[in-house]
């Protein structure tokens, strides 16, 4: 349960080496020894990451697996993970993957909606269930500005994030009556490992801005959240623009 | 449907709910049964989120909350009052308050032997609180003068409780039991006698926190009511600088009162009511309190000085102003109570200068002194209590107040758990070393584990493996 100071007791990050996921879950409000469930294809690294957390006034770290490319037993996984309830659920799995790639290859393209929608979607519905029971928490889902409209250089990861985007969206509308808060995270170009090898844009901006944008945000009214906040006025903003026009942009 | 909660599952209705101290709201079903048998029906309705019975809602924290499951107001069971007027005992329902009560009863020669801070407590909270009052130095709390408790408990099953029957461990369980054993639907009360509606008051100022002390220690020895303001604002020589006052029913000759004029009830009056108040801080500033604490201080008088005061304004000064804790803003406020013991008493006055160097504003402290009680859940000892009203709504609040638990559970104290909304978990079996004990006589009332709070589940008062019952496989 959160306290009255709005700290929580405990957090479930899925994408549990993500750069974002972590800064979020650094940055919330906890009391002393709160527990942290990570849950993530790479077992290695995420156990390593929990044993740093430990040293951060974490209390009991657990680390599951769960690989968004190939779901098995998503059931199964969100009762494991919800053998304890959780105050915040992060849900920061993302992979860019490489649009000229995509482009050409069907698998390629398939593999990019999996990890950043299809895998999610059993999993959503489970922790939207397990959430609307217990009747309060967080659901924080890491989606993107490249979802609001397509370009020619992401297009393939924009439609999967615009996927669960909506797909989070609708699930908020069905379960918020219930005490639950669902937060949408749009944020732009984040400086981290899965864009460092690109060139930063206009409103680019760093996990830990993520986080407090989230931190910020955590028990409130809002919904959806842009990272930095002028984006959702910049993203009306191009969402209104002619095709013809917002083509000719520079990508 | 009124008297039914609704099933979890069904998504209408759930209403949000919190303490009196306005923070960390969770959403419910709420249920308003008006008899025994509604109630039976709410309680059978439970999901997997259990039940937990609700009174006026003036536990300052979760205590009253269940997130996800159903909430049983006892606002509609309050067809019971009915005194014995030669024994003073007498049987009342659950969800009526304890200023209900005075009012019947007072004119008849009674009050309740006990009374908090505020009227606008339901019977079956001040049970479930094991509330104290200015006379628990000689009284005991609450509990100590209920004869019997009608409990329905979470297996459905409707029993009467006597505090030295047979099933006095479930009496005394359910006294202080934060609503966990069951929900209480009336209790017989031993009532006091008294001769008229008015207090004898002495007040005497103080000048800092430890001649506040002495001077409600001295208070003890001869007063039946006593009780300290404290100004924890004021810095300096004069930090924790006060009010004592000790207190009696007054005698008809006293107010020169014929016996059956001295019992006519004073009006029962509400001065004024606050507001919503948009601003997120609220409207106090610690400035302001610092000078509102300063002219209350100045207008008491300077020499002891006894006077007499209707039991409305001595007993339940802030009742007044309706809804005060809205002028704590949108991020609410928090009541830290905590009691150490005497062996500890050195402890006090650092534990409070810790605080002020930390910056936490105190707007409002009350100082007492405790006893033990009976039950194993029951917030008073031997010793000192200090109860502070904090706005939430202050940097760096958390840890100060981490620190002060640690400190207070390190002295052998603990905090009360009708106030709290912030503590740790792992805290609470040190604090309340016979948790075990009590867990025990509960699971025995309900091993299904029907009732749960939010409080419970923050603090984890009743045991359970992992996960919550149902919800592993809901």
């Amino acid at each position: 349960m959160r306290d009255a100071l709005g700290r929580i007791q405990s957090v479930l990050l899925i994408g549990g080496s993500s750069e974002i996921g972590l800064a979020i879950v650094r940055g919330l409000p906890r009391i002393d020894g709160a527990s942290v469930c990570l849950a993530g294809p790479d077992r290695p690294e995420m156990e390593q990451i929990a044993t740093a957390l430990g040293t951060e006034g974490f209390g009991a770290v657990r680390v599951l697996d769960f690989d968004a490319c190939a779901p098995t037993d998503p059931k199964g996984f969100v009762a494991n993970a919800f053998a304890t309830e959780h105050d915040v659920v992060i849900v920061a799995t993302g992979y860019l993957g490489d649009q000229a790639t995509a482009s050409q290859d069907p698998d390629m393209a398939l593999r990019l909606i999996d990890i950043n929608f299809r895998g999610l979607v059993p999993a959503l519905v489970e922790i939207g269930q397990r959430l609307k029971t217990q009747g309060h928490g967080t659901l924080v889902v890491m989606s993107t500005v490249a979802g609001e409209r397509p370009r020619v250089a992401n297009y393939t990861y924009g439609a999967a994030k615009a996927g669960l985007d909506a797909f989070t969206r609708g699930l908020a509308a069905s379960i918020d009556h219930a005490g639950v808060q669902v937060l949408v995270v749009r944020p732009g170009f984040v400086r981290t490992r899965m864009t460092a090898h690109l060139a930063p844009v206009p409103f680019s901006t760093s996990p830990d801005k993520v986080a407090e944008a989230v931190t910020a945000a955590l028990g409130g009214a809002s919904k959806t959240i842009w990272v930095p906040g002028i984006l959702r006025w910049v993203m009306r903003l191009l969402r209104a623009l002619p095709e013809s026009i917002f083509r000719r942009l520079p990508a | 449907m009124r008297n039914t909660a609704r099933p979890p599952g069904d998504g209408a209705h759930r209403q949000a709910l919190t303490g009196w101290g306005r923070t960390a709201p969770t959403r419910a079903f709420v249920a308003h049964p008006a008899e025994t048998a509604e109630l039976a029906i709410a309680m059978n309705d439970h999901g997997p989120r259990g039940v937990i019975p609700r009174g006026l809602g003036r536990s300052y924290g979760d205590a009253a909350q269940n997130a996800g499951g159903n909430v049983v107001c006892t606002d509609r069971l309050v067809g019971r009052c009915e005194l014995d007027p030669v024994s003073g005992r007498a049987w009342v329902s659950a969800g009526i308050s304890l200023g209900k009560v005075i009012d019947q009863v007072l004119p008849r020669g009674w009050f309740p032997a006990v009374v908090p801070g505020t009227q606008y407590v339901s019977i079956g909270g001040a049970i479930a609180s094991d509330v104290h009052g200015k006379n628990h130095h000689r009284d005991g709390s609450f509990c100590g003068h209920v004869t019997a408790i009608e409990l329905v408990t979470g297996l459905g099953t409707q029993l009467t409780l006597t505090s030295n029957g047979t099933e006095s461990e479930a009496f005394w369980a359910t006294a202080g039991g934060m609503g966990l054993t069951g929900v209480i639907t009336a209790a017989q009360l031993q009532l006091r006698p008294v001769q008229t509606a008015h207090v004898r008051v002495e007040t005497t100022r103080t000048n800092d926190l430890a001649d506040s002390m002495d001077v409600l220690n001295e208070a003890d020895a001869t007063a039946q009511y006593t009780v300290a303001w404290v100004d924890l604002l004021r810095r300096g020589r004069g930090r924790g600088r006060g009010i004592v006052t000790a207190g009696a029913h007054a005698l008809p000759e006293e107010l020169g009162a014929t016996s059956e004029a001295g019992l006519k009830v004073p009006p029962n009056r509400r001065l004024a009511s606050v507001p919503s108040v948009p601003m997120r801080a609220g409207v106090l500033h610690p400035k302001a309190m610092a000078l509102f604490n300063d002219v209350y201080f100045r207008r008491a008088p300077a020499r002891p000085t006894t006077t007499f005061a209707p039991i409305w304004g001595y007993f339940f000064p802030l009742d007044v102003v309706g809804h005060w804790n809205r002028l704590y803003g949108r991020a609410g406020m928090l009541q830290y109570q905590f009691v150490i013991p005497d062996h500890a008493t050195d402890q006090l006055i650092p534990m409070v200068d810790r605080l002020m160097a930390d910056g936490i504003p105190i707007y409002l402290a009350v100082l007492k002194r405790l006893r033990d009680v009976p039950g194993p859940l029951g917030f008073p000892i031997s010793g000192w209590t200090l109860a502070i009203d904090i706005p939430v709504a202050v940097t760096n609040l958390g840890p100060a107040l981490d620190r002060l638990d640690a400190h207070v559970a390190e002295c052998g104290g603990r905090i009360y758990l009708a106030k709290d909304s912030r503590m740790r978990a792992d805290l609470v079996p040190v604090m309340y070393p016979r948790l075990d004990e009590w867990r025990a006589v509960r699971d025995r009332l309900d091993p299904e584990k029907v009732m749960q709070s939010d409080l419970d589940r923050r603090l984890s008062l009743v045991a359970r493996s992992s996960g919550y019952k149902g919800l592993l496989n809901a």
